[in-house]
C-alpha cells in the first residue's frame, strides 16, 4: 500500500458536489447499454433512488415492484437465479430493514447475483427523521455470509462502484446517499476491498466511509492548524474490509478513530475493531459515530453538527480524545 | 447447456393408474424417511403426495440429467418444512438415487430439514421461512417473461403460510407484471403447528382473496390425480394472469391414525406407528424399520 500524496491546498479548486444516488443512476444506465442481462427493480421511490434514469433507458428491463420490499428481495433472487444481473434499490431503511429476513434467506443464502444499492442512509437523510434514518443497515448486512459491503465515498467512487461490483458474481450491498456532497479530488477509483488513504498523516488515522470522508478530510485540515497530523483512510469496501491497510495505517499512527453516520454497534468502527484486535494491532482506539441512540429531524448540515459528525465536531473529538 | 445443443426436458404425461402408484410409493418414502430421522414434518408430505406426482410426472418439463437446463420448468416448494415429499419426489423421478432418501436430515447429509439449493439436484430454491418461496416463484416467472422462454413456474404455498404478508405482496405483483406463466398449488389441509388454522388465525377463503387480486382460481380436490391434471392446463391456458389451484387436501392422508391431526404436522411416527402407517400403505415389509437398507426403497 502506497500512501496517495497530500493534496496541494494553496489554491483550492471550486469544491464540486453531487449526491452519490445521483452518480448510482447515471452509473447504472451506463451499465445497461453493456450488460443485456441487467434487470433492475424499485420499490416506487426510483425518482429518488435514480433508478429512474435506468428505466427510461430501459423500460422492458426496469420493473417497479411497489411499496413491497420483501416482495422486491424475493423477486430479485427469482430474477439472479435465472441468471439475470438484478440491481434494486429503495431507501436504506426499507431494502436493508424491512427485507433483511427475505434477503438473507432468498438472497445470501442462494449467493444470488442480487446487488442492493440502498440510497437515503444515515443522518444525512436529514428531515425524514429517525424513522427514515438507517443507521443500522452496515450493521445488519455485514452479518450475512456471502453479503459485500460498499459504502462509496463521493460520486466518481460510486460510478467505478456500480460497474466493479458488476463483475462479482454474488450478493453486494452498497450505500449512497440522498445529500450532495463534494467530488473529492484525487480519489483513487474503487476496488472491491480496497481502503485507500486519501490523505497522509502520522498522530492519528481517522478511518471513515461514504460521506464522512470528505468531513474528516476538511476535519484534518482543521486539526493540521493546531499541529495534529490526521491521516484519513476511506474504507469504502467494510465488508471484505481492508486488513492489512488498516492495520498499517494503525501502526504508523499509533492511534485510531473510526468516523461514521451510523451506530457504532455493528457498523465500520467494530469492523476496525475486529481486524485490528485479530491482526494483533493495540493501538488507542476510539469509535465515533452514533451511540446507541436514533436520529431525529432537520437538515443534514443540522444533524452532522448535532451528532458531532461534521469537520468541526470530528476535530474537536479528536482533541479532546488527545488532550484527555 | 445450450437448448440448442440439448433436448429441451419434456412432461412425462404418465397414466392417472401410475400417477396412484408413484402417490403410494411417496407415502412410503416419507414415512420411512421422518421415522428415520426421528424428527420432521410427516402429515404434511402425505397431503400433498397426489399434487407432486402430478407435478412432477405429469405436468413439468423437466429433465434429470440437465437439472440445470435453461428451459426447463420450474418447482418451489414455498412451505419448505415438507421437504420429504419433494426429496421423494426428485429421487423417484431419477435426480438421485432413491436409497439416499435414509440421509433426511442426518449430519453432513445432503438432505436438510428444509430444501437447501445447491444441496441436491433438481432443487430450485432454498425454503423454509415461509413467505419467501412463492416471491422468488415470481421472480423467476419474470424472468422467463422478460427472455420469452416457454419455462414454466411452479410452486406449493399453504394456508398457514398464507398468514404471512410476502405471499400478498406477490399477488399483487403476480398479477400486475400478469404472470401467466406462474401457477401456485394450495396445500389447504386446514391445519397448522399451532392447531387449525381457523382457530389459530383464519385466513379465510384463500382461494377468493386470490381471485379478488387479479388471479385465476381453481378449486380442486387435492386428492383426485385427473382433476389436477385438469386444472393444471387450465393454468396452461390462461396466458394472462397467473394461477391459483386451490387443492382442498388432507394432511396425513393415507395414514388412518394422521389423518386431519395437528399433532402429526410436525412429530415424527415412534416404532409403532410407522409399522402401522407402512403397513396401512401396502410396504411389503412393514415391520423391517431397518432404513439403511437399500431394498427398502427400490422394492
Amino acid at each position: 500500500m502506497v500512501a496517495s500524496p497530500r493534496m496541494d491546498r494553496t489554491a483550492p479548486p471550486p469544491v464540486k458536489q453531487e449526491a452519490t444516488r445521483a452518480a448510482y443512476g447515471r452509473a447504472l444506465e451506463a451499465l445497461g447499454h453493456q450488460r443485456t442481462d441487467l434487470v433492475v427493480l424499485d420499490a416506487d421511490l426510483s425518482g429518488s433512488t435514480k433508478t429512474r434514469v435506468f428505466a427510461k433507458s430501459f423500460p422492458d428491463r426496469f420493473f417497479n415492484i411497489g411499496v413491497a420490499e420483501m416482495n422486491m428481495a424475493g423477486y430479485a433472487a427469482g430474477l439472479a437465479l435465472s441468471g439475470k444481473l438484478v440491481y434494486c434499490s429503495s431507501f436504506a431503511m426499507f431494502a436493508a430493514g424491512k427485507a433483511w429476513e427475505p434477503i438473507r434467506q432468498s438472497i445470501a443464502i442462494t449467493n444470488a447475483n442480487v446487488k442492493i444499492v440502498a440510497s437515503h442512509a444515515g443522518l444525512t437523510v436529514g428531515e425524514d427523521g429517525a424513522s427514515h434514518q438507517m443507521l443500522e443497515d452496515l450493521a445488519l448486512m455485514r452479518v450475512l455470509p456471502n453479503m459485500r459491503v460498499i459504502v462509496p465515498a463521493d460520486s466518481r467512487q460510486t460510478e467505478a462502484a456500480v460497474a466493479a461490483i458488476a463483475e462479482i458474481d454474488g450478493p453486494c450491498y452498497m450505500r449512497v446517499s440522498r445529500a450532495a456532497t463534494p467530488i473529492l479530488q484525487d480519489l483513487p477509483s474503487f476496488e472491491l476491498g480496497r481502503a485507500d488513504v486519501v490523505r497522509d498523516g502520522e498522530d492519528i488515522a481517522l478511518i471513515t466511509c461514504g460521506v464522512e470522508v470528505a468531513e474528516c478530510m476538511k476535519a484534518a485540515d482543521l486539526l493540521a492548524e493546531q499541529g495534529i497530523d490526521a491521516l484519513v483512510l476511506n474504507a469504502a469496501t467494510i465488508k471484505p474490509l481492508d486488513d492489512v491497510t488498516v492495520a498499517h495505517v494503525a501502526q504508523r499512527c499509533g492511534r485510531v478513530m473510526t468516523v461514521e453516520e451510523h451506530q457504532i454497534i455493528g457498523g465500520l468502527g467494530e469492523a476496525v475493531a475486529s481486524s485490528l484486535a485479530q491482526s494483533g494491532v493495540a493501538v488507542p482506539l476510539r469509535l465515533h459515530g452514533m451511540k446507541g441512540e436514533f436520529g431525529q429531524t432537520g437538515p443534514a448540515k443540522n444533524l452532522l453538527d448535532h451528532y458531532c459528525l461534521d469537520a468541526a465536531g470530528i476535530a474537536a473529538e479528536v482533541q479532546s480524545w488527545l488532550a484527555s | 447447456m445450450s437448448p440448442t445443443t440439448s433436448t429441451c426436458p419434456t412432461a412425462l404425461r404418465e397414466s392417472i393408474a401410475q400417477l396412484e402408484a408413484r402417490s403410494n410409493r411417496m407415502r412410503r418414502d416419507v414415512i420411512r424417511m421422518v421415522h428415520a430421522a426421528a424428527c420432521g414434518h410427516p402429515a404434511g408430505p402425505l397431503g400433498m403426495a397426489e399434487m407432486m406426482s402430478v407435478l412432477y410426472f405429469h405436468e413439468m418439463a423437466v429433465d434429470p440429467t440437465q437439472p440445470a437446463h435453461p428451459m426447463r420448468d420450474r418447482f418451489i416448494l414455498s412451505n419448505g418444512h415438507c421437504c420429504a415429499a419433494l426429496y421423494s419426489t426428485l429421487a423417484r423421478r431419477g435426480f438421485f438415487p432413491a436409497k439416499d432418501l435414509a440421509q433426511f436430515r442426518k449430519f453432513g447429509s445432503h438432505f436438510q430439514g428444509h430444501p437447501h439449493l445447491g444441496a441436491l439436484p433438481g432443487i430450485e430454491m432454498s425454503t423454509g421461512s415461509l413467505g419467501t418461496g412463492v416471491s422468488v416463484a415470481g421472480g423467476m416467472a419474470l424472468a422467463a417473461k422478460v427472455d420469452g422462454s416457454p419455462a414454466r413456474i411452479y410452486a406449493v404455498t399453504s394456508d398457514g403460510e398464507s398468514q404471512e404478508g410476502q405471499p400478498w405482496e406477490n399477488a399483487t405483483a403476480a398479477a400486475h407484471y400478469g404472470l401467466g406463466n406462474l401457477t401456485l398449488l394450495l396445500d389447504w389441509n386446514g391445519i397448522q403447528i399451532d392447531g387449525r388454522t381457523e382457530d389459530v388465525m383464519n385466513p379465510g377463503d384463500i382461494g377468493a382473496k386470490y381471485a379478488a387480486f387479479g388471479w385465476q382460481v381453481i378449486e380442486v380436490d387435492g386428492h383426485e390425480i385427473q382433476g389436477l391434471i385438469d386444472a393444471l392446463a387450465e393454468a396452461r391456458a390462461d396466458e394472462s394472469r397467473p394461477t391459483l389451484l386451490a387443492c382442498r387436501t388432507t394432511i396425513g392422508k393415507g395414514v388412518s391414525y394422521m389423518e386431519d391431526i395437528p399433532d402429526f404436522h410436525g412429530m415424527a411416527p415412534n416404532d409403532e406407528q410407522a409399522i402401522q402407517a407402512l403397513r396401512e400403505l401396502g410396504d411389503v415389509s412393514p415391520e423391517d424399520l431397518n432404513h439403511e437398507k437399500p431394498a427398502h426403497w427400490t422394492e
